[in-house]
């Protein structure tokens, strides 16, 4: 089986959630193709050609705005050479890939966190307080991959890269992206999270306590959903079941009480650390580490102990 | 125009649910159900499309069991105007809801369809997608901003490095993210208003969709529990644990 992988990626930079997916398409099938669609995209083509196990690497001018309806559509066009569609579960793989099952009559496996055999995948559901096994009856396998249960693939290829058509049924218009840049690892792939919950109160204070905090540990920021609320937090740090699934090294959950929806982003950490004054607060059973008392004395002295 | 709203009814998100011993699924016997949160959402988008003057129909449809009607009445109670009801007692996948709600919404002559962007039992996220694609029709997926223009929809939607605002012509589906908005409670006299409303059952074997699953469930199990922590005494004490363990 020949699998189709859509690389994640921002037109410029190849994101490694691409090497992470790839690792599970190469427990899938023999050769795998990577689809890099946007727009300008021949360095993103190339970081992607350099990874292991790669047959060759398309490129489809589908437009900046990487559009689920161009994007779907080109992959449709591609769909007889290939037994299988894969993805990341990033906002953009969960956007195309239902369009593509959709289309062509098959039932998508979402989320996949491991590959039992070919036809055969292990998912979360009930955000992830039960794993189902699923195996796939479709003659054509359409799955999205849960970048954080996999590794990245190897570098050290050296795939063709050619160019293939896009197709656009113009059905919808790209206007702006409104991405805040930032010097800080990025969420999902950082070895060190520190997260803050409804317990900072506002901004000032998420500010003054967690991005220091964080800096100093080099720690991407996280927060749960009652802070992104709130507007202590931008949206894309919101950790959970409708966030982002992080597995860092370290977790830090600051004033976090540990609701299943956010346990379900952070419980595949390796340590996690919970600070919270209710030492019955559900996260601090799920703790490595719990530190019971006022979040406002702890954290400073903790930045200063570091 | 006429908005579409599916809404499925699931176990309540504040519910913890157990897996049955055997592995052969989820207990949801006496469970507290509810709807979708992101359904509520979608049906409170509506809603408010129409207050901000798009003149609306708004039809709520689930495909369920014969209490999926307890969670049509809510959303008639929310402001729907009329609810239609596939029933079915078997647990239909996310395709063959999309290809059921394709057919009614072809059948209704639908403008837009919202829907949740997952629905929180499966956690499958994919049926209004499916959907877009099968009646060929644009898409905005988490939506958390959403305006209706002339022909189409200006949608902010939640990417991960940030946001995103598309335009999408109409007919069209949008999936509605958590801060699209905060879903309003039913009043009393609405609760009561909605039981007049028209619900329409029809079975879901009736459309010519095939149902049956293409996923086979083979095992459901717990996720493997942490190991239990330690509570450590003071902030010294903890910086100590995380330097011995490594971890900083
Ligand atoms: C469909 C759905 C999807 C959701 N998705 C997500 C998701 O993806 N991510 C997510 O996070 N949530 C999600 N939620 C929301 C979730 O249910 C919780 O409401 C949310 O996680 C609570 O955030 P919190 O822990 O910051 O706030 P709270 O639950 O209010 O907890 C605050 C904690 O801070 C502690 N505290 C208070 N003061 C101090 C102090 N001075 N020092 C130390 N500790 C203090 C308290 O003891 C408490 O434990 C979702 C909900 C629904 C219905
Ligand atoms: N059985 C159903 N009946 C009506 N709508 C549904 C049903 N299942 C899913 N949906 C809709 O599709 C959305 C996404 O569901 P899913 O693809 O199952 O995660 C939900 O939020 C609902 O709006």
């Amino acid at each position: 089986m020949t699998i189709l992988l859509l690389a994640e990626h921002n037109n410029e930079t190849l994101h490694d959630a691409t090497a992470k997916a790839l690792s599970a398409a190469l427990q899938l099938g023999q050769e795998v193709d990577i689809l890099v669609a946007g727009a300008g995209v021949e360095a993103v083509a190339k970081a992607a050609a350099a990874h292991g196990g790669v047959r060759k690497v398309l490129v489809a001018e589908t437009g900046a705005g990487q559009l689920a309806e161009p994007i779907a559509a080109t992959i449709i066009g591609l769909a007889a050479g290939y037994g299988g569609f894969v993805a990341a579960a990033t906002a953009t793989g969960r956007s195309v890939m239902p369009r593509v099952a959709g289309a062509l009559d098959v039932m998508q496996v979402s989320d996949v966190v491991k590959v039992v055999a070919p036809d055969t995948f292990v998912r979360p559901i009930y955000a992830g307080n039960a794993l189902e096994t699923v195996q796939s009856t479709d003659a054509i396998l359409v799955m999205t991959v849960r970048v954080a249960a996999f590794p990245a693939a190897a570098t050290g290829g050296s795939a063709s890269v050619e160019t293939v058509a896009a197709s656009d049924p113009q059905l919808s218009r790209f206007i702006e992206d409104r991405v805040t840049r930032s010097d800080r690892p990025e969420l999902s792939n950082a070895k060190v999270v520190v997260s803050g919950g409804r317990a900072l109160g506002s901004k000032e204070n998420f500010d003054k306590l967690i991005l220091p905090l964080a800096d100093r540990l080099h720690a991407a920021v996280g927060a749960s959903r009652a802070a992104v609320d709130a507007g202590f937090a931008p949206n894309e740090w919101q950790v959970g079941q409708t966030g982002k699934v992080v597995a860092p090294d370290l977790y830090i959950a600051v004033g976090i009480s540990g609701a299943i929806q956010h346990l379900a982003g952070m419980t595949g950490s390796k340590v996690i650390v919970a600070i919270n004054k209710d030492a019955e607060a559900p996260i601090m059973k799920l703790a490595d580490y719990s530190l019971a008392g006022d979040l406002f004395t702890i954290i400073p002295e903790l930045e200063k102990l570091l | 125009m006429k908005i579409l709203v599916p809404i499925k009814r699931v176990v309540d998100s504040n519910v913890r649910i157990r897996v049955k011993a055997d592995g052969s699924g989820v207990d949801t016997t006496n469970l507290k159900m509810s709807m979708n949160p992101f359904d509520e959402i979608a049906v409170e988008a509506a809603l408010r499309l129409r207050e901000a003057g798009t003149e609306a129909e708004i039809v709520a449809v689930s495909v369920g069991p014969a209490q999926a009607q307890d969670t049509l009445r809510a959303a008639l109670a929310m402001g729907a105007d009329r609810a239609i009801h596939l029933k079915t007692d078997a647990a239909v996948e996310p395709l063959a809801v999309a290809k059921l709600l394709q057919a009614v919404a072809q059948k209704e002559a639908a403008d837009l369809v919202i829907l949740g962007r997952q629905a929180i039992d499966g956690d499958a996220g994919q049926t209004g997608q499916m959907l877009a694609s099968r009646l060929g029709w644009g898409q905005a997926t988490f939506a958390s901003a959403i305006e209706v223009a002339d022909g189409h929809v200006v949608v902010t939607r939640e990417t991960d490095g940030g946001q995103q605002v598309i335009a999408v012509n109409l007919p069209c589906i949008v999936t509605v993210d958590l801060r699209l908005n905060e879903p309003r409670f039913a009043t009393l006299p609405n609760i009561m208003k909605a039981k007049k409303k028209p619900l329409e059952e029809v079975p879901a074997d009736s459309f010519g969709v095939d149902l049956a699953p293409r996923l086979k469930v083979l095992r459901t199990e717990e996720p493997a529990p942490r190991s239990g922590g330690v509570a450590v005494e003071n902030v010294a004490a903890l910086v100590e644990r995380l330097k011995s363990a490594g971890a900083i």
